[in-house]
């Protein structure tokens, strides 16, 4: 586990007033995430100190911060070389002439010990311009095998004060790794950091699965397998790795794409019977299920608004496939997305402001998102072959699977944030595709 | 039965055939000949599958028809080979058959599952209408998980959005 403290020996909350020239205008430093937004933050991570033991630590914890914080492209770090003040100590004043003097807007200053197996890291955070701390300084502790939950954990502290969004670094995705020709691929579930690090598998790839997606804690996964030969909706205990299957679909029957609802009690799937796919839910207690659509069109792909009282989900009713939102008990859908082509896989966004999808338009395909009416649209990628956004956990950033062209093409993840820019491939090894972000860790 | 078993068998029987024929014409003895010259052609030694046999069903019926884009209606060349199927089918009752459904890799994975279970209904549908009991037929979608061609143009797309018809002895399921 992870326990986190507030740093007593530190000033109250910064203050509004002085601020940062450059990017904010008024209050606190802050960068905020807008399609107006060009220029990284310029900050820099003072030289962390060894409070004891912290060896190897020491240096991979301030890289990782900075990793994390770089990684969104919202930040750049100003290299050590440049650095004129070099602090004696985690709580030596801060020389704040010598940070303005290389346009540090920002500056992290910590420390790392190791003690009883744990190791513990403290940060504070600074507005240079301003002259003063930026929130009160945190200590975080993990055991050492779990390091990088402490180092995301401060960098998570860093970006929310800066950008005054959520946390997102400290999570896990879920995955399916692919490997084999394209005409015999074998599929595997994996789970891992949100940044790539820590893959552990879930599943050896002697059956075909599909799209694994998490519950509300992160402790079970859903997903679809063909182990009886036949596509079925499935649960899986992230922890124990057992599975059992959702009972969904009766014998002639084919059940695919679960999702749980917010709360966890629903799990919202697609049931196919005699060729004609509708939307189901079951109480993910006692089972008991309901058909939510009926309609002699494709329904599938359902995900709940974050307060559980609506679903989205896409369906050719029109004769393409597009985007339609209903009630959580089912009801008259209300069509959303209207532009040309065809739209699906829609994922509601955890802050419940968007509604992220895949749009195929002109030989195209793209990740896009849209306010939950159906304005605002907006185009985020483009390429041969792009789908499946997931959101991050503060709805700021979608992960998604592109395909490369061709008999020799392969699936890879990207991740992309909700203005367009920042485009990049998560950093894992072959090839893997449908990614699922889960919660951020307590 | 198995594939290798298939195989074996198969390889069996040729060397069989081959070995009775070599036994009816015994060679010159000036003359050395390759056994295998002309192999396939007219000189050679073809094989066939029997009429009663999954092998048959899948080269000398045809176990595949194709779709057209985002479609599950049935060509007409389509419902000839249905027909067919249906034909072999009711000949051969102590088979049953899974109907797999597949997709292109243009459109979402749920998407095209759904569109694949469409595609094997149609299939199982028709087959129904021309006499098959239902009990002998089972339909599966892979969606675009099952790629037969792999480029990524529409000559492997077009081959791709097909509805393969899989027999295996055993009489329902």
């Amino acid at each position: 586990m992870l326990r986190k403290l507030f740093l007593t020996s530190v000033m109250a909350l910064a203050g509004l007033g002085l601020a940062a020239p450059v990017l904010a205008q008024d209050g606190p430093l802050r960068i905020e995430i807008t399609d107006g937004v060009i220029e990284p933050m310029p900050f820099a991570i003072a030289q962390f100190h060894d409070e004891g033991g912290a060896g190897e630590y020491l240096q991979q914890v301030q890289s990782l911060i900075a990793a994390d914080l770089t990684g969104t492209g919202l930040f750049r770090e100003i290299p050590a070389s440049a650095h004129i003040a070099r602090p004696e100590s985690f709580d030596a004043p801060v020389s704040y002439e010598d940070w303005k003097a290389i346009n540090a807007q920002a500056l992290i200053t910590g420390a790392v010990r190791v003690e009883g197996g744990k190791v513990i890291v403290k940060f504070r955070l600074f507005d240079v311009f301003a002259g003063q701390p930026l929130g009160d300084g945190m200590q975080f502790d993990a055991a050492t095998g779990n390091w990088r939950r402490a180092a995301h954990k401060a960098a998570d502290q860093v970006y929310s004060r800066l950008t005054g969004e959520g946390p997102y670094f400290d999570s896990r995705v879920a995955f399916v790794q692919e490997s084999g020709p394209k005409d015999a691929r074998r599929k595997r579930i994996g789970i891992m950091d949100y940044d790539g690090a820590n893959v552990k598998w879930l599943t050896d790839d002697s059956t075909l699965v599909l799209k694994p997606r998490f519950s509300p804690d992160g402790s079970r996964l859903l997903y679809t397998s063909y182990a009886t030969g036949f596509p079925q909706a499935m649960v899986m205990d992230v922890n124990t790795l057992a599975t059992r299957s959702l009972g969904s679909a009766q014998q002639g029957t084919m059940s695919f794409s679960p999702r749980f609802s917010p709360d966890g009690r629903w799990i919202v799937y697609s049931l196919e019977k005699n060729g004609n796919t509708d939307i189901y839910q079951m109480d993910a207690a006692t089972g008991a299920q309901r058909a939510l659509t009926n309609a002699p069109s494709i329904e599938t792909s359902p995900s709940y608004s974050p307060d559980g009282r609506q679903i989205v989900f896409e369906s050719d009713r029109s004769g393409t496939p597009q985007l339609y939102i209903m009630g959580a008990n089912g009801g008259e859908p209300k069509r959303i997305s209207f532009g040309e082509g065809r739209y699906g896989t829609p994922v509601w966004s955890p802050r419940g402001d968007m509604i992220a999808f895949t749009r195929q338009v002109s030989g195209k395909f793209h990740i896009g998102v849209m306010r939950t009416d159906g304005s605002e649209e907006k185009m985020l990628t483009e390429s041969f072959l792009d789908e499946g956004p997931t959101w991050a956990p503060n709805g700021r950033v979608v992960m998604f699977t592109r395909v490369t062209p061709g008999g020799d093409g392969e699936p890879r993840l990207h991740s992309v944030d909700i203005t367009g820019r920042n485009m990049r491939p998560v950093k894992i090894n072959g090839a893997a595709s449908d990614p699922d972000w889960g919660p951020l860790l307590p | 039965m198995d594939r290798v078993m298939k195989t074996f068998i198969k390889i069996a029987a040729v060397g069989a055939v081959f070995a009775l024929a070599a036994c009816a014409r015994p060679m010159p003895d000036a003359q050395v000949q390759d056994p295998y010259a002309g192999a396939g052609g007219a000189g050679g030694v073809g094989s066939t599958a029997l009429p009663g046999t999954a092998e048959y069903f899948k080269t000398a019926v045809g176990d595949t028809v194709l779709f057209a884009v985002d479609q599950s209606t049935l060509s007409p060349e389509g419902r000839v080979i249905l027909a067919n199927q249906a034909g072999w089918l009711n000949q051969n009752q102590g088979f049953s058959a899974v109907i797999e459904g597949h997709a292109d890799e243009q459109g979402t994975r749920e998407y095209n599952l759904a569109l694949g279970a469409r595609r094997a209904n149609s299939v199982q549908e028709y087959l129904i209408s021309q006499g098959v009991p239902p009990g002998r037929l089972r339909t599966v979608s892979y969606g675009k998980e099952r790629p037969l061609a792999i480029c990524s143009t529409e000559e492997c797309y077009s081959k791709n959005r097909r509805a393969v018809t899989v027999v295996s002895p055993g009489a329902g399921m």
